[in-house]
């Protein structure tokens, strides 16, 4: 069987290639050096979406993809306010079609960001980010901080690739070398790991923050015995450690971003790098988790000026979370039609919004079924992104690689189906 | 209690695997901690109804030895989403976890997904 | 294709030594020519002026950096909000436009060719994805290569062979351009919050900055590249750096270059020519360094002038960024790259009312005026550092209107006339020294006057800016106005801009340099060490690293080295 080396994993915000696979009979039957769950992604499953449909009077009809793309089309052109959600599961040659095919149609573009570091985004806008690439980490850092985040059960190559088992130029010992905290509201698979682990009460890591904050700038005075079910001691520890490192770094996740507080919570979390680089370098790096959610905002800010729920209603770029975000639209109900790409709200958004998407006119682009081709009313199938087609994407620390096709597919890529589906809006807006 | 909601590997795995059994298995869980689950009276493998301000929802309880008590634990999915609120708070992020939650021991079944999305009326 | 007569402009272009001349210009098929037939479509352009496309030798304009400026940034998003057209895209952004805007913005102001002065090479397929979506202008990208680990290990060992088979294979892996330096030692210093002077030892690598540069010098020589190395000096912006800037620029003035040009191209000078001690006695040293570089035929500069106003300071010299951080409390973004480089972003307001920011404004126009000969000047701000690159019309009718000068001196803080010597300067630049220092310098310098580009000579690609606006005028706000919005804009033959808008918006190509060294021994060892690099350090495989074709589908290559 020949073997691919190098390629890249297309499942998470790791983007690990340094993958290995075997392919037989134009499908992949080996693969080494991924995590159980980007070898899944890998090996694949035998549901596929076989064919286009239109749901008609209920039940779906197969199709030609013409017929889809027609269908797709005057849905999206006759809408007032479409929204075009997901992307984050597909390579950037497809977001750009999709921003294009938003600015046409004057419609709201969100991707995933919007439910996991969206509220990131926004801390960053407000006190920017001390950051570095994955290398800078695995050859340097000598103490691991994982806060809100579980890579054991979610990026599962991340410690071993890029840090805490790593090891770098400067650590060549990898874990001897490295102490690893795990701060969360368990103690999850990662959290054992760990050389200290703090348990944080849910939607207390604002206040452990800000003592973290208060103590390492010398005002360790001013704190309570115990901060967010923290005893204070923990804290004096921590931030002791922090400050004693030669090279730390904060990966943080949804724990974060999710809780309550949300974007005050990173911002917090930035400060207390920031304050920290007044003694010792420092980092800090949100864990992303689809492998293209980066690419969509790298390619969403340099071709819209805005990361992600940018509303081109006016002709412009406007951007506001919380206004213009996908569960924003949803549940004020405010959009009349949806193309979904590369994502499943159905299975990820609060029931509320996937009821909503359910009434409208639903078009979803994707390889396999789930939640939301469940509910859609013209479903295109495409083929995998890093699989079937190539094309480019974004590491979680912004570092772009260029996907591989690994094997041939019957179906059209993401990108070829948005171009015609922007190119028969055109036609139906007497544009082309 | 506090429930919240996240990735798991065996919910990695089934990511584009959602209509199976083995996505259900995976994702329409309630890690519980021991104590609690002796307080709810509940065993392993038995269901339970988890209720928030935003609805109910029955999954299998599952044994956690990492959660505290007062923690419950479903996989990300609609399971979990059948009582997470839509109102972003301005921010444009629903709050996906550190939600407040009874949970309660039940004989109702777990819905299948295809019936789990038509009873929430979709 | 199509046949192009402008008539009856007064043309000034410097390569061929056209002084403000009525003639005529041909174009057909993308390219000037001596003649043309009688269905050529005339453009009249009596009473304007004519020049060559500019060429902006630095300019920040794609990749990692630049965007997370404008991600960072949302509010100065917000400045340039125009919706799509028929032609154009939507566009956002002042001093960090979205792609799209760049390119129009650039084409309205006449420009037609832009360098991006500062890729980091793990990164570099990002900036080739934002130049891909810069419309209409042809555009190239140079990778940061001095505080790379292999960089710093070959200076180490004083290896120029194997550091010239790396920077070739560099060059080629990122598509890159040239040799671009950025505070050499002193970043990779700052992966430990440290920062290098010139004679710093780098730690653990134990090299000064000094033997970087010099090293590199050699190396960009030995492979007889199209431009000269390309530097960011150390000890940017602190108070009292002349001394570095002037001792820096003096390390390479006997090595010889191995074309009609240059050794070393100094960037955004402005910003190395402080005198003082600190910000309280913070004064210009502009004089010093023009002295200098008037002394010497080894250098080239560009301005990097001070434009007032908000802006967003973004360069690979990390430390810098955080310590104007210090100095501001304003957000700041910093992101460190394996092996190689750094990057700091900070948004920074320069402002008339501030002692300091009056002096770096005049220092940057004085640069320009002290320097004699202006064959050696490149216009720029270093883009958006100094100010966006919307502002060049307003510096260029600065450097032409004595006047308008000393309107502005009367307006900004009065420290101007202690500790900067703007007042006491009076000399004026004429249409043709402007036209010099934003077609004919950084065309040279480059090398692209021998690609076609920054003059009119025939054979040259068929990029014309035409302004209305008389040779004679002398009103600044006149000058402003016609340089911000050309009359017409044209691009390989077809009109893009058109009374200062945009009418046609055709893709640009891609500039890279294709070079190759021959000595396959050393190549070997080079190529031995690298795959070690990538294997233990790097955090992507080697495969993987360099830029695929998909990223240059309109490639425009030279030739260097031994492919030459």
């Amino acid at each position: 069987m020949p073997t691919i080396t190098d390629v890249v994993c297309p499942l998470c915000g790791c983007l690990c290639d340094n993958i290995s696979v075997e392919v037989e009979d134009n499908a992949v039957k080996k693969v080494s050096g991924a995590c159980a769950v980007g070898r899944a992604k890998l090996l694949g499953h035998e549901s596929r979406i076989r064919s286009p449909m239109i749901r008609e009077g209920g039940e779906f009809r197969e199709c030609s993809y013409e017929e889809a793309i027609r269908k797709a089309a005057e849905i999206l052109a006759a809408a007032r306010r479409p929204l075009l959600y997901g992307w984050s599961s597909t390579v950037c040659e497809a977001h750009k079609v999709g921003i294009l095919l938003a600015e046409v149609l004057g419609g709201v573009i969100d991707n995933t960001a919007s439910v996991c570091h969206g509220p990131t985004v926004q801390a960053v806008q407000g006190v920017g980010l001390p950051t570095c690439t994955l290398g800078e980490v695995k050859n340097r850092a000598d103490l691991i901080i994982y806060w809100g985040a579980n890579p054991v059960e979610a990026h599962g190559n991340h410690m071993r690739r890029y840090s805490y088992i790593s090891k770098g130029w400067f650590r060549p010992g990898g874990k001897k070398d490295r102490k690893l905290v795990v701060v969360d509201v368990r103690e999850t698979r990662t959290a054992k790991m760990a050389d200290l682990f703090i348990k944080v009460e849910p939607n207390k890591d604002y206040l452990v923050l800000a003592a973290l904050r208060a103590i390492v700038n010398g005002f360790a005075d001013v704190i309570p015995d115990e901060v967010g079910g923290v005893p204070k001691e923990r804290l004096v520890e921590l931030a002791e450690m922090m400050k004693k490192a030669q090279f730390g770094i904060i990966f943080f996740g949804m724990g974060l971003t999710q809780s309550r507080y949300k974007h005050n919570n990173i911002e917090q979390a930035i400060s207390l790098v920031r304050d920290l680089y007044a003694f010792t370098k420092f980092a800090i790096m949100p864990m992303r988790g689809h492998y293209n959610v980066t690419g969509f905002n790298q390619v969403c800010t340099w071709q819209t000026g805005f990361p992600f729920a940018v509303d081109f209603a006016r002709g412009y770029a406007w951007y506001n979370p919380g206004e213009t975000a996908a569960n924003d639209v949803l549940s004020r109900k405010e959009c009349d039609a949806a193309l979904i790409v590369a994502s499943d709200p159905a299975a990820h958004f609060p029931a509320e919004s996937v009821k909503y998407l359910a009434k409208i006119p639903l078009v979803v682009i994707d390889p396999y079924p789930n939640l939301t081709t469940e509910i859609a009313d013209v479903v295109i199938p495409s083929a995998i992104s890093g699989i079937e087609a190539e094309g480019t994407a974004y590491r979680m620390d912004k570092v772009p690689l260029r996907l591989k096709k690994l094997v041939d597919s019957e179906f059209m890529t993401d990108e070829e189906i948005l171009e015609r589906i922007l190119d028969e809006v055109l036609k139906i807006k007497g544009l082309r | 209690m506090k429930l919240i909601t996240g990735r798991t590997i065996e919910q990695g795995q089934n990511l584009e695997n959602k209509l199976s059994e083995e996505y259900q298995k995976a994702v329409a869980v309630c890690e519980l901690n021991e104590d609690d689950m002796k307080e709810i009276g509940v065993s392993e493998g038995e269901n339970v109804k988890v209720k928030t301000q935003f609805g109910e929802i029955v999954v299998v309880a599952k044994k956690a030895s990492a959660n505290p008590k007062g923690i419950a634990f479903i996989p990300m999915g609609p399971w979990a989403n059948a009582v997470i609120g839509g109102d972003t708070h301005g921010v444009g992020m629903p709050q996906f976890k550190g939600i407040d939650a009874e949970v309660e021991k039940t004989s109702e079944k777990v819905l299948p997904v295809k019936e789990l999305m038509k009873s929430l009326g979709v | 294709m199509a046949e192009l007569l402008i008539k009856n402009g007064i043309v000034f272009d410097p390569i061929n030594g056209v002084k403000g001349e009525k003639m005529d210009i041909c174009i057909k098929d993308g390219k000037i020519v001596e003649s043309v037939s009688s269905e050529a479509k005339v453009i009249d352009a009596s009473g304007c002026i004519v020049m060559p496309g500019g060429v902006d030798a630095h300019t920040h304009i794609a990749g990692g950096k630049v965007n997370a400026g404008r991600l960072l940034r949302p509010e100065d998003g917000r400045k340039g909000l125009e919706p799509r057209t028929s032609v154009c895209r939507a566009c956002s952004g002042y001093s960090v436009p979205n792609t799209f805007a760049t390119g129009y913005r650039y084409a309205k102001m006449g420009y037609t060719f832009l360098m991006e002065p500062a890729m980091p090479p793990l990164k570099a397929r990002h900036m080739h994805e934002e130049l891909m979506d810069t419309p209409i202008v042809d555009k190239a990208g140079m990778p940061l290569l001095d505080n790379n680990w292999m960089t710093l290990q070959y200076v180490k060992s004083g290896d120029i062979e194997k550091l010239a088979a790396y920077i070739a294979w560099m060059i080629n892996a990122t598509k890159g351009y040239g040799v671009k330096i950025v505070n050499p030692g002193g970043t990779e210093a700052w992966g430990w919050r440290k920062n290098c002077g010139l004679e710093d030892p780098v730690p653990y690598f134990d090299v000064t900055p000094a033997e970087i540069i010099k090293a590199l010098a050699e190396a960009n020589e030995r492979l007889s590249l199209p431009h000269s190395i390309h530097l960011h000096a150390n000890r940017l912006g602190q108070p009292g750096n002349y001394e570095t800037t002037l001792k820096t620029y003096d390390l390479v003035k006997d090595i010889k270059p191995s074309r009609d040009r240059q050794v070393m191209h100094a960037t955004h000078v402005q910003f190395h020519s402080y005198g003082g001690t600190k910000w309280a006695d913070f004064e210009s040293k502009a004089d010093e360094i023009a002295k200098y570089v008037n002394q010497h035929e080894h250098i080239t500069i560009d301005l990097g002038a001070v434009m007032l106003g908000d802006t967003t300071t973004m360069t690979a010299d990390g430390p810098m960024e955080y310590n104007l951080y210090l100095l501001t409390g304003r957000k700041w973004t910093n992101c460190d790259v394996e092996l190689e480089t750094g990057a700091g972003i900070t948004p920074f307001l320069y402002s008339g009312k501030v002692p300091v920011n009056t002096i770096q404004w005049a220092i940057g126009i004085e640069l320009a005026l002290l320097v004699e000969d202006p064959w050696k000047v490149v216009l720029t701000t270093d883009h958006p550092n100094g100010g966006p690159f919307i502002t060049y019309p307003i510096l260029i009718s600065l450097l032409m209107s004595r006047k308008r000068r000393e309107e502005v001196m009367k307006e900004v803080h009065s420290v101007i006339n202690q500790r900067a010597v703007l007042p006491t300067i009076e000399r004026e630049l004429d249409w043709y020294e402007i036209a010099i220092m934003t077609r004919g310098t950084p065309a040279k310098i480059l090398g692209l006057h021998e690609h076609g580009k920054g003059h009119l000579g025939i054979g040259a690609d068929a990029d014309v800016a035409i302004y209305e606006i008389s040779p004679e005028e002398t009103d600044a706000g006149r000058i402003q106005k016609a340089l911000l919005s050309a009359k017409y804009t044209i691009k390989g033959g077809e009109v893009v801009v058109k009374d200062g808008e945009v009418v046609a918006a055709p893709e640009g190509r891609t500039f890279y340099v294709d070079v190759r060294y021959e000595d396959e021994e050393v190549w070997k060892e080079m190529l031995g060490d690298l795959e070690r690099m990538f294997k233990e350090y790097y955090t992507v495989s080697l495969a993987n690293y360099p830029v695929q074709d998909h990223y240059v589908p309109k490639p425009y290559v030279i030739k260097a080295g031994a492919a030459e």
